[in-house]
């Protein structure tokens, strides 16, 4: 344990985000100035909205966890050396498998309800995982292309589901609503924030764990780094990329779950506003690291509740919240710009 | 003769290092001046600080006698001085005339004159006696007429003082001995040369002068006549190094590894590999010779597994592994130092300790469990590799992409022979080392060979085959022109490198 928590600070340090995110807020200021707003009011707004209550935070928390789950599972593609944008289309099928587990089992015990339900949408994101895998390891069939097809089919195919055979009566395209035993329990009410939350940390562990000290991890890891010295060694590259791919799947499948069981507690048609596209975001801004990952899905979970509470309460238009969530992206992904300009600091 | 470039007292630091301390250096108008010294020694930095790229801490530049402040690179062109980067800066979709005058262009009202720059690249051509095609595409050309076209475009924008940062690293010997020609040609035309190198050979084929730098400071400056190799590299590394090295006992009669009428196929850019008939006794190094690119590397990834023939069987103590996958041979012993180290041989972003167990993370000790590392092993595995092969390195955390050269080989060396190998594969082991690193490594394929295990030894360099070999092969265009012993006649070397057959050799 104390190898890689000795090793962090090294590799890690955060200051080059901070600067980021400060920046982003600064010229968020100055767009709210030019708009004719107060800059403090706005954000005063912003943060009690996020932080400003255990409503606030519960709130904010609740917004973080699908993107957790959805930023978790890029990650462990990335690590493997694979590009997948398709985590939302993992987290769709996900969510539609737990929704109609939930829906349709009956008669069994809470715990094993949910736990059913969210294997159910595990094994299906899995399986959306599988199939760009083995089109990439066997066929050659490059991972960008096939990972946002197969987004779309599983966008497409879910509005039809809940559209036509699984609709439930009324205008709503939406499933029936799952069982109460399929309901995740609420951790902090009055808001929504659920089991789910907790399942997205104990996840990040997880993973976190498994990269940094399990054989598997780390192959995975060099694989990612380089595929040349790992076949050299002997590692099976094809192997460890599927494993990658369906690990991803798996915890996107569970996000998809947790969100409809924790939040929604049926499949509404179009629920998600592209949490598997944030979650590409927050792997990135969290430079690629579980706990990164923890601390930017906080962020952003932060930008979209407390950005609620400042439209409420100063007329602000929520897309000034989004902007600001651009210009993180943007700026973190832009090191090099803040450690020459900001920092100072020249490679030689 | 005058001074025409000289500093006094340059000094440049770092964090953490004082890479020039204090260096007065004169070059004299017109000669080919050697500057030798180890990596890390700073022979790199005093020659940037010089074209500009960095500003010194302390001291001073003098051009012609006349100080001078450098501050950019364009600075130090407007002064007569250009430089060729170890690491080539072209635009590899451009033609070759487009490259040299990126930057100063000739135009026409909207577009460039072709035909006015051809004319005088032309004539700039036959005044630094190169040989190039300027209308060629760069990225089709070998690296040696690419790093041609850096010289000419130095030239063109009218460098008198001409820096080449270890140019020889990436060319073939026949390419090195084109690059001395045209510093000769170019001294005639009155130009002043600087040449890094931690080569003793290159140093001596061409140089009027040398200066030896160690750790940052000036050793000393010696007309070449007054040199001898012994004494250059006692001056780089601080004491006495062996050259000859004893060759140490004879092999056994054992084989170890047998080749039985291999071919591979020529697909994705490889080198045909074509009746390679070969074995390898217990305790003896076996040495591949030939110019690069005639199928060396091919026959190394086929030993170890990472291409199959077509034809033909592999056989290692005996047992037929054609087909075995690179793990299953790595468990039977056999070790690869691949040729390109940074794209086969370590991990830069990973760490020292994660570099030294790849290959090995699935085993136990490695492991508890099923699944979880042993980091207490791993750990003290790592810090006795460290030790045991002198890794230069902060700790085992330190990411390999910080270490040198040298101290990189060594992470993959003790790493390849952290197993019970049998048959260490080495391509290109000493590339790109310096003189003590190479030192280390060449002693250490002894050692290997003294324990009674097989070496097959890849190289390009012909003195290091001929020095530590117990026969030789010489591989062209994919075949084996045939076997002489060390003791052969370098001319002998020569024509079997270039294609002649055996019989005629030895006729």
């Amino acid at each position: 344990m104390k190898f890689s928590l000795k090793k962090s600070p090294s590799r890690f340090s955060i200051l080059p985000e901070i600067i980021a995110i400060l920046l982003a807020f600064f010229i968020g200021a100055l767009l709210l100035l030019f708009s004719g707003y107060s800059p403090l009011v706005a954000f005063s707004a912003l943060f009690r909205g996020a932080f400003g209550s255990r409503n606030a935070w519960g709130q904010t928390l609740t917004q973080a966890t699908p993107i957790l789950f959805t930023a978790l599972a890029f990650l462990l593609t990335f690590r493997a050396g694979i590009f997948n944008i398709g985590v939302e289309g993992q987290f769709l099928m996900g969510a539609m498998a737990s929704a109609l587990a939930g829906v349709y089992f009956s008669g069994l015990p809470a715990p094993l309800h949910i736990t059913l339900s969210l294997l159910l949408g595990a094994a299906m994101g899995a399986l959306w995982g599988l199939i760009p895998a083995l089109l990439k390891v066997y066929l050659g069939a490059h991972e960008v292309i096939t990972t946002m097809m197969m987004s779309y089919i599983a966008s497409y195919l879910t509005s039809y589901l809940v559209n036509y055979p699984f609709k439930a009566p009324g205008w709503v395209a939406q499933t029936e609503p799952v069982a109460q035993t399929a309901l995740l329990p609420k951790i902090l009410p009055p808001t929504q924030l659920s089991l789910s939350f907790i399942i997205s940390l104990f996840l990040a562990l997880l993973v976190s764990f498994f990269l940094f000290h399990t054989y598997l991890g780390f192959q995975i890891r060099a694989v990612g780094l380089n595929p040349e010295v790992a076949e050299n060694r002997g590692i099976a590259i094809k192997n460890r990329q599927i494993l990658a791919f369906l690990l991803s799947g798996l915890i996107a499948g569970i996000g998809g779950g947790g969100e409809i069981l924790g939040v929604h507690g049926r499949f509404v048609d179009g629920f998600s506003p592209g949490y598997g596209w944030d979650g590409i975001a927050v792997s990135l801004v969290g430079k690629l690291h579980p706990g990164g990952c923890v601390l930017a899905s906080i962020l952003f979970g932060m930008l979209r509740a407390g950005g609620m509470t400042m439209t409420r309460v100063t007329k602000v238009p929520l897309d000034l919240s989004l902007i600001i969530q651009a210009l993180v992206i943007i700026l973190v992904s832009a090191p090099y710009f803040i450690k020459a300009v900001i920092l100072r600091k020249r490679d030689f | 003769m005058p001074e025409i470039l000289q500093t006094i007292g340059l000094t440049k630091s770092f964090p953490g290092v004082l890479a020039n301390d204090h260096i007065d250096l004169e070059i004299e108008e017109g000669e080919i001046h050697g500057l030798l010294g180890e990596n890390g020694a700073g022979k790199s930095v005093l020659m940037s600080t010089i074209y500009g790229l960095y500003r010194p801490d302390e001291g001073k530049i003098l051009i012609r006698g006349k100080e001078v402040v450098i501050d950019s690179p364009h600075t130090a062109i407007k002064y007569g001085i250009g430089m060729v980067h170890q690491n080539l800066t072209l635009v590899s979709s451009f033609r070759v005339w487009e490259n040299i005058v990126l930057g100063k262009e000739i135009k026409k009202t909207l577009s460039l004159d072709e035909r006015e720059t051809l004319r005088k690249l032309e004539k700039l051509l036959t005044v630094a006696n190169l040989e190039i095609d300027l209308r060629a595409k760069t990225g089709e050309l070998s690296l040696g007429s690419q790093q041609r076209i850096e010289i000419l475009k130095i030239l063109y924008r009218g460098a008198e003082i001409l820096i080449f940062d270890e140019p020889t690293t990436i060319l073939t010997p026949q390419e090195v001995d084109q690059l001395i020609n045209t510093f000769r040609s170019l001294k005639k035309e009155g130009k002043t040369i600087i040449f890094i190198s931690h080569k003793l050979r290159e140093i001596f084929a061409v140089c009027d002068r040398v200066t030896v730098l160690r750790k940052g400071r000036k050793v000393g400056t010696l007309p070449i006549e007054e040199a001898t190799p012994e004494k250059l590299a006692e001056m780089m590394v601080g004491r006495k190094v062996l050259f000859s090295l004893p060759r140490g006992r004879e092999p056994g009669e054992e084989i170890i590894l047998k080749l039985e009428d291999i071919a591979t196929s020529g697909e994705k850019k490889k080198v045909a590999l074509q009746d390679i008939n070969f074995t390898l006794h217990t305790g003896e190094i076996l040495g591949i010779a030939g110019v690069e690119g005639n199928g060396q590397k091919e026959l190394a990834e086929l030993m170890v597994g990472l291409i199959k023939p077509q034809k033909g069987r592999i056989f290692f103590q005996g047992e037929d592994i054609t087909f075995f996958s690179p793990k299953e041979r790595i468990k039977r012993g056999i070790a690869h130092i691949p040729e390109d180290r940074l794209r086969r041989g370590v991990i830069g972003d990973f760490t020292v300790w994660e570099n030294l167990i790849i290959g090995f993370e699935d085993q136990p000790p490695f492991v508890k469990g099923r699944f979880t590392f042993n980091h207490s092993f791993l750990k003290q595995f790592s810090s006795q590799k460290i030790e045991e092969f002198e890794i230069d390195a902060p700790g085992e955390d330190a990411l390999v992409k910080n270490l040198s050269g040298g101290n990189q080989q060594k992470v993959v060396l003790a790493r390849e022979l952290s197993g019970n190998v049998v048959l260490l594969v080495a391509s290109q082991p000493t590339r790109g080392l310096d003189i003590a690193a190479t030192e280390y490594l060449r002693n250490k394929l002894l050692e290997i060979k003294n324990q009674g295990k097989g070496v097959i030894l890849i190289s390009a360099d012909l003195d290091e085959i001929r020095s530590l070999s117990d026969r030789v092969l010489v591989l062209y265009e994919g075949k084996i022109m045939g076997e002489l012993s060390p003791e052969s006649d370098e001319y002998q070397f020569g024509l079997l490198m270039g294609g002649k057959s055996i019989d005629e050799v030895l006729a």
